[in-house]
């Protein structure tokens, strides 16, 4: 069996490929955004799986949703908070009876190391009653993901496949097996099965509840799930979820307590019981939220024997991922000694724009044009342009969520303040800026959208925008800004003064405007480069890009 | 056998190219390795670590204990410094001594060296002088790679042919420059150990 050096991502994208999907969409966003660049990668080679970055999670979704429409695979990525936004078509896709297998990746990111928060996809799957697989190697991720599609036709639901930041950024040798071959085409069995019109709505869900018993069988019986007593010892038991169960074993090696490993949801009750009439305290570990620690909890007293410790009681921090060390002080071992050098502090080291990076010219001109305006409110978006909040630009004063600059603009101009600015990005403009700009519009809010746009989603490694940059005017354009406050600007440095002078004007205007600066990622432009003389413009390259769009 | 090294530096220094080197050294000698890396955000000119775990037994854990790491192997010397809690007490520190200043409160250099030469198993290697002197200051990272052979688990030879390999595709001058600048750095860890026998550390 070939044998290859992958990382978790990568992982699942072989595992997917070699499921038989046809094709697989997503949005980039780290730490998912390696699953799909793996398979667009792949995607070059004749027979293999249709691969494309969507606009957000949710069209994303929506066209792995058509594909198990039509009774073939798909699989869709996206990072955890991109699962907010592809909400609405997850949480109604368990529903529908799937009969062309659909798995969800969604990449965790505990300990923030690239994200606004450390939200648990795993109450997503709970909440949309669909079973989630989680990995806790390399291996079971390639192993898990071919599962999940039998799973999900098995089931005629989703499945999600939880992954977090230390394993999808993790590569070790994967060994892959026999690829199976794709779906036919296959209509749904039944028509209303996908129409959730009230009334199918309900027969849906009366048969999702129904099958919850099924799952549960399963869950018990898998073998992600998996129970070891040691007979000799009840003063304690370990659960462990995903990769915790690494940390366990590298610190326990020899000496481990009765085991639990979780790797497969819904909960395996049973296990869970047979573990707890065993021993009289369990440790949990898990990989951010405490899902599994809060449900054994409840609210109502546990048997008196048993004491339950976790993320809720202090053994585990209750914000930030694990690690070996987190899980050693847990289990009540003492910090190993090391290497110090007293008396040396380390300086922080915070990320940065590029040497030459458009953003800054932009930032320049955009602090120009505000200076003298101690009223002026910044709202901004999520990119490399959220740096934007450190020294030396210091000009921005929100990020929230994708798109949010563009509504949070409109209400502070509600509220009264002026001028307020809008710093969003090309990318996250088409992801989720164009509905807020159309109530911006519908109100002719007081405020300015300033889209810096560098041709590419730079952040996650210059992915190419599901629509080219020249088409980003006609949209903003047709949503309706007018003309004459609608400036396309070119970030150069040599601009800047220029480009303040733009800005300051549209600050003054009372009414909404739309300025875009515009110019190349350095690190996009660089990639272009490497890639060869031959490849063509990025203007250039948007008709090869719809044919591989959805 | 188990070996276990913390790659530093500054995003877009090669921080993972180096990690990619070793670990594709460690594969074709037949042992098992983890390596985990840090994407997104960090990438972008901040402190960029990766853990490189190699062992002739499962690898289990995808992270370095604290105080468990055998070398902390940096291409910057303040950044050698941030992940001095992973070292081992009898751990092996190679950095280079060029410093990358991207930040206002950069510390005085020549003190910051003479503080890192006072740690046990310290080696400190003018990687770009040496890359340079191979052909391209931009080859300090296999400078560094060789000046870590020294005490890296695999044969010298394994890790020159991995950067071989690595490099084939831009063809065989830069293959050569790279061998010659992996050999300048290990000849430089041999001569900095001696040196320090030499003086009785």
């Amino acid at each position: 069996m070939p044998q290859n050096i992958l990382l978790g991502d990568e992982s699942v994208a072989l595992g997917a490929i070699d499921a038989g999907i046809t094709a697989a969409y997503g949005y980039p966003g780290t730490p998912s955004t390696e699953i799909l660049e793996y398979l667009i990668d792949r995607a070059k080679d004749p027979g293999s799986p249709r691969a494309a970055w969507c606009v957000n999670e949710k069209t994303a979704y929506e066209a792995a949703l058509g594909v198990c429409f039509a009774g073939r695979r798909a699989l869709v990525t996206m990072k955890h908070v991109g699962l907010n936004v592809a909400a609405d078509p997850f949480m109604n896709s368990a529903l529908v009876s799937v009969h062309g297998g659909l798995v969800l990746a969604v990449a965790d990111d505990p300990g923030m190391h690239s994200s606004q928060n450390e939200q648990d996809s795993r109450f997503y799957a709970d909440f949309a009653k669909v079973p989630c697989l989680e990995p806790a190697t390399q291996q079971e991720a390639y192993d898990m993901t071919r599962e999940a599609f039998d799973l999900s036709e098995r089931f005629a639901v989703p499945v999600m496949l939880r992954l977090v930041t230390r394993l999808a950024h993790s590569r070790t040798t994967v060994t892959a097996d026999e690829p199976r071959a794709e779906n036919p085409l296959r209509r749904a069995p039944e028509r209303s099965s996908w129409i959730l019109l009230p009334a199918n709505a309900r027969r849906q869900w009366d048969g999702l509840l129904r099958r919850q018993a099924a799952l549960q069988d399963w869950s018990e019986t898998s073998w992600h799930n998996h129970l070891e007593l040691v007979t000799t010892r009840h003063d304690v038991g370990v659960i462990t979820a995903g990769i915790a169960r690494n940390y366990l074993r590298e610190e326990l090696r020899d000496d481990l307590p009765s085991h639990l490993h979780i790797g497969a949801y819904p909960l395996p009750v049973g296990l869970i019981r047979t573990l707890a009439r065993h021993v009289n305290s369990i440790v949990v570990l898990e990989d951010g939220q405490p899902f599994i620690e809060r449900q054994i909890r409840g609210i109502l007293p546990g048997p008196q024997h048993l004491r339950v410790r976790g993320r809720m009681t202090g053994e585990v921090p209750a914000a930030g991922e694990l690690s070996p060390d987190v899980v050693r002080a847990a289990l009540g071992m003492h910090r190993r000694p090391s290497r110090s050098l007293a008396g040396v502090t380390v300086p922080n080291r915070p990320p940065q724009l590029c040497d030459g990076c458009p953003h800054a010219h932009a930032y320049k001109a955009l602090g120009q044009a505000i200076a003298g305006m101690p009223g002026a409110m910044v709202t901004a978006d999520i990119g490399c342009y959220t740096l934007g909040a450190l020294p030396p630009f210091s000009i921005i004063e929100s990020c929230v969520c994708m798109g949010a600059s563009i509504g949070m603009a409109r209400g502070a101009a509600d509220a009264g303040v002026r001028p307020v600015v809008a710093v969003i990005g090309d990318s996250t403009f088409l992801h989720s800026g164009v509905a807020p700009l159309m109530d911006a519009v519908a109100a002719n809010a007081d405020m300015t959208v300033l889209i810096l746009d560098n041709e590419t989603v730079g952040m996650t490694g210059a992915q190419d925008t599901a629509v080219p940059s020249s088409r980003l005017e006609a949209i903003a354009r047709a949503a309706g800004v007018a003309p004459e406050h609608f400036h396309v600007v070119d970030a150069h440095p040599r601009r800047v003064d220029d480009n303040a002078a733009i800005l300051r004007r549209e600050f003054e205007h009372r009414g909404l405007s739309v300025v875009i600066a515009r110019r190349e990622c350095k690190v996009a432009a660089k990639r272009r480069a490497r890639a060869g003389a031959a490849a063509p413009l990025p203007c250039e390259r948007a008709p090869q890009r719809e044919e591989v769009a959805p | 056998m188990k070996f276990d090294t913390i790659l530093a530096g500054v995003g877009g220094q090669g921080v993972l190219s180096m990690a990619a080197v070793i670990g594709r050294a460690a594969a074709q000698d037949g042992l098992r390795a983890k390596q985990s890396e840090v994407h997104g955000m960090a990438q972008r000119g901040g402190a960029v670590q990766a853990h490189l775990r190699v062992s002739d037994d499962v690898v289990e854990s995808d992270l370095i204990a604290l105080g468990t790491a055998d070398l902390v192997l940096s291409l910057e010397p303040v950044e050698a410094l941030r992940y001095l809690a992973y070292l081992s007490p009898d751990g092996a520190l190679i950095t280079s001594s060029n410093p990358f200043r991207n930040i206002t409160d950069y510390p005085d250099l020549p003190a910051l060296l003479a503080r890192v030469r006072t740690l046990p198993r310290a080696i400190v290697v003018d990687a770009e002088q040496l890359a340079t002197q191979a052909g391209d200051v931009q080859a300090a990272n296999t400078v560094m790679v060789g000046a870590a052979s020294h005490v890296l688990p695999m044969p010298p030879e394994a890790l020159e042919d991995a950067i071989a390999a690595m490099y084939a595709r831009k063809g065989p001058a830069v293959v050569e420059l790279n061998r010659a600048a992996f050999r300048l750095g290990r000849g430089a860890a041999e001569a900095a150990t001696a040196g320090a026998v030499e003086a009785g550390r």
